[in-house]
């Protein structure tokens, strides 16, 4: 039986973590993440979790206490935002090529300078690489079912990977709206007990973690790598959203394609701003312009074949980025425009920066993109293909 | 069917606390809501604005609201200090906290005639009930009573669970007697 609360992002995640009550939790805080950790801390201070709350003194400890228990075999989780993730980068790549499932909400910020605490991007994205799962989403609800799902992802015995599940900073983390959450038990359940793969702590199976391997095998073990993510992760993750939607009713995939079916024009775009684009896709409809959209959910690992299924058949594209490669395409642009590229017929693509440093994204200018869109997909002619939008000119 | 609020109060006030309070009244009765502050430096007395999105289906817009059905004033000396009237439709209603009757307050704000005006001295009734100038539980109240989106009993509910954790006894039943009275005494001109 759920219950409907009215709770922030940071508030609902936080409420999964103590539903799924994991071994060990590393925190440090860092805004907007802070009042997520505080929280979870709260309900160990409070008895109503047995977790060990280790209090760190920076991102990159909280990440290294992290690889140390999960190495050890615990259910370990951690969270963060904007430099904390940006200190932590290091100990990512050592969590992901240890094969060591940790759980880590992502409040997404901007990264300084100019120093800025609201919620954009350029955090996760920068962490793109470093063979991560990443979960993206758009509201309270989706963090809170992210969060859960993510344990299952992360420790599927083929997979044994590490999970980030990003959300707005402010926007979702620290605004209150409607969320449905599962009883402790169905989420107890449904996570089920973990089971730890060669733990260090098995001093009975002595095993090593972390060893130096020189040029003669390492490209066979990076090749593992990237195989386990490439080619076992899309399956868990769609199997596990259908036991989730039994679970809740609620259904999840590697992306939502919104009205796309029939669509001509169409904009791609992640988390809260997707919300606010997809009553613009309505107004568009109303309007007679066939308008959709695609929210990615799996960004990591990128689910080109089946985002290029969902668009290769219209007209015009817009990638908006919330988060810039300076020099370069936005990061989701590149990702859009690489799944298209093996076909002949394929829309044309233009990529907008948004939203920066948590400036706002309006109906309106989501408006401006489908009617630039609108005129693409009429004239065939690009005035520029990457632009920032949203900026006071 | 959406009703979008807008709030103006001043740092500190509790504002914020008071859109989030009426966004879980709203919720008993099945609706989709939403509350928020807008994110910017956060100073004490500083003017803010908060924000109320109550719907019959689920709420996809995450922006400020720019439209507003219903303005709250909780703190009468922004009327002069910023832009309450800010893009108002021709039906909006505003409601204020003020010792000044609904007549004096059109004009103060220069509403358009198909505006409503309503006023409650929410300052004076959180001195005789709380023993503070906190205005906002008899705000939440007069706000039930005019958005007819919530019962008085649903609210004072909620205003219980609201503070119940935090305070003492007599600052619990002070709210829901401001709650209550800012139901009841809420003027329309």
């Amino acid at each position: 039986m759920a219950k409907v609360v009215a709770v922030t992002g940071n508030e609902a995640v936080a409420n999964a973590l103590r539903q799924v009550e994991p071994d060990v939790c590393a925190a440090y805080p860092i805004t907007p993440q802070t009042d997520l950790m505080q929280r979870f801390s709260a309900f160990v201070s409070d008895g109503k979790v047995k977790t060990e709350l280790i209090l760190v003194e920076s991102e990159h400890s909280a990440m290294s206490a992290c690889v140390g228990a999960a190495a050890g075999g615990g259910r370990v989780v951690t969270a963060t935002s904007s430099q904390g993730l940006a200190l932590m980068w290091e100990i990512l790549f050592i969590a992901a090529g240890m094969h060591l499932p940790i759980i880590m909400p992502v409040v997404n910020r901007a990264l300084s300078a100019p120093l800025n605490i609201h919620g954009d991007h350029s955090d996760a994205m920068g962490a793109r690489d470093s063979g991560w799962i990443q979960l993206w989403s758009e509201n309270a609800q989706e963090a809170y079912d992210n969060t859960i799902q993510a344990f299952r992802i992360g420790e599927a015995p083929e997979v044994r990977l590490p999970v980030m599940v990003c959300m707005d900073g402010f926007i979702i983390s620290h605004s209150i709206e409607r969320v449905e959450y599962l009883e402790d038990e169905e989420v107890k359940k449904f996570v089920g007990e973990y089971r730890p793969v060669n733990p260090l702590l098995d001093v009975e199976h002595p095993v090593s973690y972390g060893p130096l391997i020189l040029p003669d095998l390492y490209m066979e073990y990076k090749r593992l790598q990237h195989e386990i993510i490439w080619n076992r992760v899309k399956p868990v993750v769609l199997q596990v959203a259908e036991e989730f939607y039994k679970l809740s009713g609620r259904r999840y995939g590697l992306f939502e394609a919104y009205r796309l079916d029939d669509a001509e024009i169409a904009m791609v775009i992640l988390n809260s701003a997707a919300g606010t684009a997809k009553d613009v896709v309505d107004d568009m409809r109303n309007r007679g312009i066939r308008a959709g959209l695609l929210k990615p959910r799996l960004f990591r690992p990128f689910p080109y074949e089946e985002v290029s299924q969902a668009l290769r058949h219209l007209k015009a594209v817009a990638v908006l980025d919330r988060a810039d490669s300076f020099g370069a395409y936005g990061p989701l642009f590149t990702e859009i425009a690489s799944s298209l590229y093996p076909y002949k017929d394929r829309p044309v693509l233009i990529n907008k920066i948004y939203g920066l440093g948590g400036r706002d994204f309006m109906p309106e200018d989501a408006e401006k993109v489908f009617l630039e869109l609108q005129d693409i997909a009429t004239t065939g002619k690009v005035k520029s293909i990457k632009q920032y939008i949203t900026v006071r000119e | 069917m959406i009703t979008e609020i807008r709030w103006h109060g001043r740092g500190g006030q509790g504002t914020v606390t008071a859109a989030k309070v009426f966004a879980d009244a709203c919720l008993s009765s099945g609706r989709h809501v939403q509350a928020f502050p807008e994110y910017g430096p956060e100073r004490s007395g500083a003017p803010l604005r908060a924000y109320n999105r109550i719907a019959d289906r689920e709420l996809r817009m995450h922006c400020p609201v720019t439209k507003p059905d219903i303005v709250v004033i909780a703190d009468p000396t922004l009327i002069d200090a910023v832009n309450v009237t800010d893009g108002s439709k021709p039906d909006t209603i505003f409601l204020v906290n003020t010792n000044l009757s609904p007549e004096e307050l059109r004009k103060k704000i220069g509403v358009a005639p198909s505006q409503k005006v309503f006023s409650i001295n929410a300052t004076k009734i959180a001195l005789e009930t709380i023993g503070r100038p906190l205005p906002n539980a008899a705000l939440v109240g007069a706000l039930a009573r005019i958005s007819k989106l919530v019962d008085l009993n649903t609210v004072l509910e909620d205003v219980r669970k609201s503070f119940g954790k935090k305070f003492s006894q007599k600052i619990i039943d002070g709210n829901l007697e401001a709650t209550r009275r800012g139901y009841e005494e809420v003027m329309e001109g």
